[in-house]
Formats: structure tokens, C-alpha cells, sequence
């Protein structure tokens, strides 16, 4: 587990040209005045990392808020905030680069103090190896077995114990294996793979970079030389593929292209793979890249991959191979670190970001608090700032997801308050949970599902956009004539219509077309949750609000269909004859003469009434709702 | 060349983050600001929306003191990658005649920088906007977020910035709210010019060392790049081998004195410099914290 002691480093400068080992991401924490900050700072100055220019700004602040007289105070270096110099503290995660021959690192420099604990698990969030800092006279505190807890849940596998302030020890052997001594209880109980402990002296520099003459006793790597050669497993290519979408690429109908960073995993062209909410297959037809294809990918690759099939696939979807899936569940248990000053309150909705998929869910249960000091499980009703707890999570529509354990991407979330937008808690998913076990929420009884259920059918919006005289109500009108004669319950809201009742108020300058919009996507809300298929046939020429209607239904109910006539052809045409009057200045703020229509950049449908029939039209949104599964065939 | 796997890293983490930013708002837009970050920036757009173009607009603030060549790439640059680029100024700052020559560097900055780029991204309705900076630029900055919240008034707040996880970015925003978005920040000036060199991306000749009009002011070397530079009584323009570490605005810009006139040369030269980067950043040097206190004003 020792890895080798390099005695001779080769002279370093600033940078190094390609360090062959890969990127190394780190973690520092430990209990206030353990000295993170001076390691750190210690760790660039001893590698000459710390520019001459950064040098003097240290020396003038060192004298003004330092602790050390006329020493060079290297804390200061680190924190960089005002509030942090001012009263000695590290208060938020701090990022450091540097790079030696053997390799680069990114280091996080976690604050100690307990109200920042949640700035901690952040920096764990992405570090592979922890450097968990002790004060040799004082032993392990509170914060140290909080911190090591909260390393392991968040899935840092390896650990350097660097017992610090040997000097004020007198550098005794003693002191440093009673600590290591007592770590090792603390560490039998979490899910570290190695633990490596280093005695050291960040002030003076013994066993940070070199060895160190005060400590003959100890035969072991020095900090830098042990962070150089450390094996920590990374990219997880060897894992099963995970390959949640991130962003679909429309460029025209021809060209559909599914963006996402590889979480595990490998693809390949020919690769049968599978959306798991839709458990559709397909085929990866090509990997899509700027200096030309490529015929393979692996994580931590971000890549663009085209389908064989026309299958569906959004934000959110994870797309896997046939045989390794993950879980698609609407209920799974976790652990919760709660971030938020409001306390956790079961039944409450959050919002829930996986994936890249945000949703409702809710906390229904939580099994237990974690106390992080003594690692005892305690009843509780509530989770308060800085708390952990194991909890069953319900979200508002089934999602995919693997356990923690296995893939520290796709088994993460976040939740976030509704009503102020702060991230309220981290999660780290333990395994899903089947729904004979699970306890029904009140108003699940009489969802959105069950009124659809009952009507037999999936509630969507059907959003006709276009120039006037392009067509929109005409073909709405024959889908929805379609959509009756096959049994399913429609609802039809039409511009010109719903002007004459509840928008009778409002005009057509641009502030009232967005009220106007904003209006219709309520009411459209409402018969969607009611379980019917809303027909709009509105001009609607601004994209943000027929964006903004889209995420109030949501990305999968809302179909964006644009009739996509040519001015020319609608002013010929010219039903109502106000092209005419606008024309001739009778008409103000009409949409195509004196005011812009914003064409859909990625409509769901694009359809040009000059070129077919509005029958011909209405078959193929039919037959795109049944290809999309929105209606049974 | 192939990327290293270090850099493919960073790649593949900032082509996810330009991805997430338009997945997840409503109009975003890219603060173009013509140095090497913008130019790695940029390039690392075309690739994450490739065959698409990047799908928002570029934006330059405009001081009206940038340095002749940089405009002249800039306008170059927006026709060869087809994006429509908006550029602002603060007309209110133009008419009253503040520059760096009159004004302090802290006033210059909040009216032609701070303020300019309030009223562009108020204008264009954006809630979102891309920047290049780097957290190993600054202190401040190496606390920042990658997705940074802003106020309705783009003041930052560093006391309560919203935990990081993963890279699960939390993009909600309440009214007038937006976001600033930064793809760069796991990388460092050795990293981009690594990039530069591996990806054969196109940068202002500013960097590379050449014979410019020179004039020692307060210890730096500063270009004269125009007729507007008012020279005082003892100053005398000479002829010196320069190059440019970071650009910005030529008044408040020191050069370095260097014979590197190749991207092979620049970096050679950097991995022995014992300076950072932001040392011919004149604007930085008005107290430890300024930049800290510019951004809580709402600087980049």
C-alpha cells in the first residue's frame, strides 16, 4: 500500500509540460486551526508555485492580518475572501491548481468550522482522496470523525491522515501512532480502501515535500511524494456504460443529435444501446465530432451520438447497454446531508435534480439520523442544517438511477427549495424501493395519472405557433375531429376564441401577447392535470413564452408544432382580410407586418400548409403522437 | 496533435457545462473579451454544438480602449465562426469623457466595465452569461462557483453562494435573477496555452513578441496605441521587443519584455516565469481584496 519514496525530485517550475500521471483532485479538511490553509500554502511555496508578485501581496497581508508576526502567514494565501482574512477562518471551499512532473492536482480547501460543513461535502463531492488533517496535541475532534464521515458517504476512497504540528510535540513517535491508533477505529466503521498517515509539520516543512531530519523514527513517503504516486481509481470506463442526455441537437429534421458527458463506461458505433425510462433500443449510428466522427468514446468523454432508430429520448434519459441497466424507479432510499437554515420537512415537495432531469418529489420517510460522532442511528422528524439522514425519497415520475456505490454520477441528486431556489440537501441514492412497500402520498390518490388513467389516454398540449393565415386553427381543428372519433377527451383553446371571454381584456401589444400566452398555458396547465389533450392554436410569436408554457406542463407533455406557412402565402391567402388592413396601417403591432415573429428554433413538428393539404398535416401530427406513444394505435 | 488526457479532461468538463447553460436557460449569451480564455472558449462552444452553431449570440464590452488589434481580431473572429456578436458601450460613460487617463482605474473600470456590461446583459434580456475566467487567476475567483448566482442588480454575494455538488448545478433563478457561467474554471494559464498550441486556435498577435511603441509609466511598459495616448513632458515613446500576458484595456496594460514571437516560445517562457499573469492587470493593484469587492458590484 506504501508507495515508494522519490528522495530526488526533479527541479520544479510553475508548469509542467504534460504530467503523464492523470489528474489527481484532493481534498483537504480537518478541525479549525489544524492548518489546512498553511499546508497548503506551505505545499506551493515549497514548489516555488506561489509567484513573486503573489509573494509580496502574502508579506504586506501577512503583517496586517497574519498570526505570525513577521513570518509569512500562508493561510492568507488560501483564503481569499475578505471576511476569511479578517477573522482567520477558512469559510468556503477554495480551488488551487498545480502541477509537478509526476502530476497535476486540484486541490479543495474544505473550511473547518461546523456552520460550513455543508461547503465540505461539496468539496468531497468531487474529490477522489481526502488529506484529513490533525493537530498532534489535541487527537481527533468532533469535526475530524464528522469529516471523515462525510469523505466516505460521498464516496472518497482514500485517506491521508497527516497528523500536523509535530513540532509541538517535540516530534514524539508516541503522540503520532496513538492518533493513527485511534483513526483506525473511527476508519473501521466507513468505506475507505486506504489509509495512509503522515507526520508532519506544515510550519516548518518536515515530511510535506521532503523527508524530515527531526523525525529519524519514520520510514515513509514525504505528503507530495505519497499525492504523486497514489493509485486512485478515476474515469470509470470500465464500468457499465451510463450516458445520461444532457441536450438534444435539432439542427434541421434531418439531424437529431443526443449530447451528454459519459458518467461510465464506453460506446461504440454499431453499440445497441437503450433509453431506461423508455427501455427503447437502438443503435448508435455515429459519434459526432467537430475534426470528424469517432468510432469509440469513453468516460469522462462529452460526446454527441446520432440514433439508427428514431427513438424518443430527452434531458434526463440515461442511455445504457441492453444487459447492464440501471434502476428506473419512483422510489429509492438515501442519504441526506441537509444544507438548508428551513429543516427538512417530510411530505413537503422539493424540487429533485438527477441526471439533469428536475422534477417534484418529496421526503416520505426518514428512517434514521445519523450521528456522525459516535456513528449511533437515531429516530428523528426532522433534518436541520448540517444533518444526515437515511430517508425514503418519492419523486413525482420515475427516474433512472444506479446506487451511489456503483457510480458517483448517476447516483447523486440535489434538492432544492421551491420557494428560494437554495440547494437544500445532497443525496447519495442506496437502492430503490418497489412500490407494495412504499406509502401512497394523499394526493397521489387523485393524480394527474389516475384522471388520465381513467380517460384512458396521456394528457398532453398541442401547441400550433405560426404566422396569422398559416393554418393553425383550421388543422387543429381536424386533429382534435381526429383525436374524438378515437375516443380520446380533447380540449380545444383557440387565440381568436379565447380573446372573446377570459383574455377580452387584453390587447395585442407585446406586453399583452405575453399575458395573453400566460394565460392560456394556466388554463392549459389545468386540463392537462385534469387529463386531457389541450389543443392551442395561437400565434404566439415570442419564444420565451411558448418556453415558459412548455415548463409549466412539462418538457414531455408539451408538442411544439409549427405551421410553418411563408409570409408571402398568408398574406395571399389572407382569410380575415387583415393582412390587408395592417398593411395599409389599420392595424397596429400585427405579427409579420410591424411586429417579429420568433420562428420555434426546435418545434417538435414543423409543418408547412403551403406545401400539403391541412388534412394531409393533420394525419402526420397523428401519426407522430402515436409514434410517440401519446396515443395507442 | 492529441490531447493529453489532462486536457481532454478539461475539455470534455467544459463542453459539459456549455451544454448544461443552454439546456437549462432561456437566452444565454457568451462575454467574448477577445483574449486567450475567450479565444479557448469559444472554440470549446463550436465544438460542444457542432453541427449546430453555438446557439446564442457573443457579447463584447466595448471600453473604446482596447487595444486596435483586438478589435480588428474580434470582428475577424465573429465572421469566420458565423455568430451574431453584440457589442456595448456605456454611451453615458463615452459623452462624459471617462477614460484612463482622466478617471482613477476604480472608477474607469465601474463606469466602462462594471456598468457597460449591467446594461448589455439587461438590454438583451439574457439570463445567463458565459465568462472565461480561471480559478487560479485570483483568490477571490478560486472561491467562485462555476454556475455564480447574481442578484436582480448582478451583485455577487460570497458569504451565500449555493453549495457545488458534482456537477449537479443547481440553475434556478428567481425574478431578474441570472447567472454567471464559468466553463474555464479547472483550468489554469498553462492549460489554455497547452490547448491553444494542441487545438490550433487562432489568438491576437498581442501575445507574441514584436518591435511596439513603448512608454515607461508607474514601472510598467505601456503600448502607445493610438494618438489618444497623452504622453507627458519627460516621456518619450521608444521601439522595444514586447508581448502581452493577458489583454484588456491598452492604457492599463503593461507589456512584458520578451523575444518569444511563437506560441512554442510563449509557453516556454511562461514555465519559467516567476510572476502570475494578472500582474499587468493595473486595475488589480488598488487594494489585496478589489477584486472581490469589483465583482460584488457586479465586474465579471
Amino acid at each position: 500500500m506504501t508507495a515508494p519514496f522519490i528522495a530526488d525530485a526533479a527541479i520544479l517550475s510553475k508548469a509542467q509540460p504534460n504530467p503523464p500521471r492523470p489528474t489527481l483532485r484532493v481534498l483537504t479538511c480537518g478541525s479549525v486551526d489544524d492548518g489546512k490553509s498553511t499546508l497548503v500554502g506551505r505545499l506551493l511555496y515549497e514548489r516555488q508555485l506561489i509567484f513573486d508578485d503573489q509573494l509580496a501581496a502574502l508579506r504586506s497581508d501577512s503583517l496586517r492580518h497574519g498570526a505570525l508576526g513577521e513570518e509569512i502567514d500562508f493561510a492568507l494565501q488560501v483564503d481569499g475572501l475578505e471576511a476569511e482574512r479578517e477573522q482567520g477562518i477558512t469559510i468556503d471551499v477554495a480551488y488551487r491548481y498545480f502541477s509537478t512532473p509526476a502530476r497535476s492536482f486540484i486541490m479543495a480547501d474544505a473550511p473547518g468550522h461546523e456552520q460550513y460543513t455543508r461547503n465540505m461535502a461539496t468539496a468531497a463531492s468531487n474529490a477522489e482522496l481526502a488529506i484529513l488533517l490533525v493537530d498532534a496535541r489535541k487527537g481527533l475532534l468532533t469535526q475530524t470523525r464528522r469529516h471523515a464521515t462525510i469523505a466516505s458517504l460521498l464516496g472518497v476512497r482514500h485517506i491521508v491522515l497527516a497528523v500536523n504540528k509535530m513540532d509541538l510535540v517535540d516530534y514524539d513517535q508516541a503522540a503520532f501512532e496513538r492518533i493513527v491508533g485511534e483513526f483506525e477505529s473511527v476508519a473501521a466503521s466507513l468505506a475507505f480502501r486506504s489509509v495512509q498517515a503522515i507526520p508532519i509539520s506544515a510550519r516548518y516543512g518536515d515530511n510535506v515535500v521532503a523527508g524530515s531530519a527531526d523525525m529519524p523514527w519514520r520510514d515513509g513517503p514525504s505528503l507530495l511524494a505519497y499525492l504523486e504516486n497514489v493509485d486512485v481509481e478515476t474515469d470509470g470506463a470500465d464500468a457499465p456504460l451510463r450516458l445520461p442526455v444532457q441536450w438534444v441537437n435539432r439542427r434541421s429534421d434531418a439531424f437529431r443529435g443526443f449530447a451528454g458527458a459519459i458518467a461510465s463506461g464506453r460506446i461504440q458505433v454499431g453499440d445497441e444501446i437503450v433509453a431506461a425510462a423508455s427501455g427503447r433500443k437502438t443503435k448508435i449510428a455515429r459519434i459526432v465530432a467537430m475534426g470528424g466522427d469517432l468510432f469509440s468514446a469513453a468516460a469522462p468523454d462529452s460526446v454527441m451520438v446520432t440514433f439508427a432508430d428514431e427513438i424518443d429520448a430527452s434531458r434526463g434519459d440515461v442511455l445504457c447497454h441492453p444487459t447492464t441497466r440501471p434502476n428506473v424507479a419512483d422510489q429509492f432510499a438515501a442519504h441526506l446531508i441537509w444544507m438548508s437554515d428551513d429543516s427538512l420537512l417530510p411530505g413537503r415537495s422539493y424540487l429533485i435534480k438527477i441526471n439533469g432531469r428536475s422534477l417534484a418529489a418529496s421526503v416520505t420517510d426518514i428512517k434514521h439520523k445519523l450521528d456522525v460522532d459516535t456513528g449511533a442511528k437515531s429516530a428523528a422528524k426532522t433534518l436541520s442544517l448540517n444533518e444526515i439522514g437515511f430517508c425514503n425519497v418519492a419523486t413525482a415520475a420515475p427516474v433512472a438511477f444506479d446506487s451511489y456505490d456503483e457510480n458517483r454520477t448517476t447516483g447523486a441528486f440535489i434538492l432544492i427549495d421551491r420557494f428560494t431556489n437554495a440547494t437544500a440537501a445532497a443525496g447519495i441514492i442506496a437502492f430503490p424501493l418497489r412500490r407494495a412497500t412504499n406509502i401512497h402520498l394523499q394526493e397521489q390518490s387523485v393524480s394527474k395519472a389516475t384522471r388520465a388513467r381513467l380517460k384512458h389516454q396521456t394528457p398532453a398540449v398541442l401547441w400550433f405557433t405560426g404566422l396569422s393565415g398559416a393554418g393553425k386553427s383550421t388543422i387543429a381543428n381536424l386533429v382534435e375531429s381526429k383525436l374524438v372519433e378515437r375516443h380520446a377527451h380533447t380540449l380545444m383553446l383557440d387565440g381568436d376564441n379565447v380573446r372573446h371571454g377570459l383574455n377580452k381584456d387584453l390587447g395585442f401589444t407585446e406586453a399583452d401577447r405575453v399575458e395573453n400566452i400566460r394565460r392560456v398555458g394556466e388554463v392549459a396547465k389545468l386540463m392537462v392535470e385534469a387529463g386531457l389533450i389541450v389543443l392551442c392554436a395561437f400565434i404566439s410569436p415570442f419564444r420565451a413564452e411558448r418556453r415558459m408554457v412548455r415548463s409549466l406542463v412539462g418538457e414531455q407533455e408539451f408538442i411544439e408544432i409549427f405551421i410553418d406557412t411563408p409570409l408571402d402565402v398568408c398574406k395571399e391567402r389572407d382569410p380575415k382580410g387583415l393582412y390587408r388592413r395592417a398593411l395599409a396601417g389599420e392595424i397596429k403591432n400585427f405579427t409579420g407586418v410591424d411586429q417579429p415573429y420568433e420562428a420555434p428554433e426546435s418545434p417538435e413538428l414543423r409543418l408547412s400548409s403551403a406545401e400539403h393539404s391541412a388534412e394531409a398535416i393533420a394525419d402526420q401530427i397523428i401519426a407522430y403522437l402515436e409514434a410517440n406513444k401519446l396515443l395507442s394505435v | 496533435m492529441p490531447l493529453t488526457p489532462h486536457l481532454r479532461r478539461l475539455e470534455a468538463e467544459a463542453v459539459f457545462i456549455l451544454r448544461e447553460a443552454v439546456a437549462e436557460f432561456r437566452r444565454p449569451v457568451m462575454l467574448y473579451s477577445i483574449g486567450k480564455d475567450s479565444s479557448v472558449m469559444l472554440h470549446l462552444a463550436l465544438k460542444a454544438f457542432f453541427p449546430a452553431k453555438p446557439p446564442f449570440p457573443l457579447l463584447h464590452v466595448d471600453t473604446t480602449w482596447k487595444f486596435r488589434e483586438m478589435i480588428a481580431f474580434r470582428d475577424q473572429t465573429a465572421a469566420r465562426v458565423e455568430m451574431d456578436l453584440i457589442v456595448h458601450t456605456n454611451e453615458d460613460g463615452r459623452k462624459r469623457g471617462v477614460s484612463p487617463f482622466t478617471c482613477s482605474s476604480s472608477a474607469y473600470t465601474q463606469a466602462m466595465k462594471t456598468e457597460a456590461l449591467r446594461q448589455a446583459l439587461n438590454e438583451g434580456g439574457f439570463d445567463a452569461a458565459f465568462g472565461g475566467a480561471r480559478r487560479d487567476e485570483e483568490k477571490s475567483r478560486a472561491k467562485e462557483r462555476i454556475f455564480s448566482h447574481r442578484t436582480a442588480s448582478h451583485g455577487w454575494d460570497p458569504k451565500s453562494q449555493r453549495p457545488e455538488l458534482w456537477r449537479i448545478f443547481n440553475t434556478r433563478l428567481g425574478a431578474g435573477e441570472t447567472m454567471r457561467i464559468f466553463p474555464l474554471s479547472n483550468w489554469t494559464e498553462t492549460d489554455v496555452w497547452d490547448y491553444i498550441a494542441a487545438e490550433n486556435i487562432p489568438v491576437v498577435p498581442l501575445y507574441l513578441a514584436k518591435e511596439r511603441p513603448i512608454v515607461r509609466r508607474n514601472g510598467a511598459y505601456i503600448m502607445v496605441d493610438d494618438e489618444r495616448f497623452p504622453l507627458a513632458p519627460e516621456e518619450v515613446v521608444e521601439t522595444r521587443r514586447v508581448r502581452f500576458r493577458t489583454l484588456g484595456c491598452y492604457p492599463l496594460t503593461g507589456a512584458i519584455e520578451s523575444e518569444a514571437a511563437t506560441l512554442e516560445a510563449i509557453i516556454a517562457e511562461m514555465r519559467h516565469a516567476s510572476t502570475s499573469e494578472r500582474q499587468g492587470r493595473l486595475i488589480d493593484f488598488d487594494e489585496s481584496a478589489s477584486m472581490e469587492r469589483k465583482k460584488r458590484e457586479g465586474y465579471f
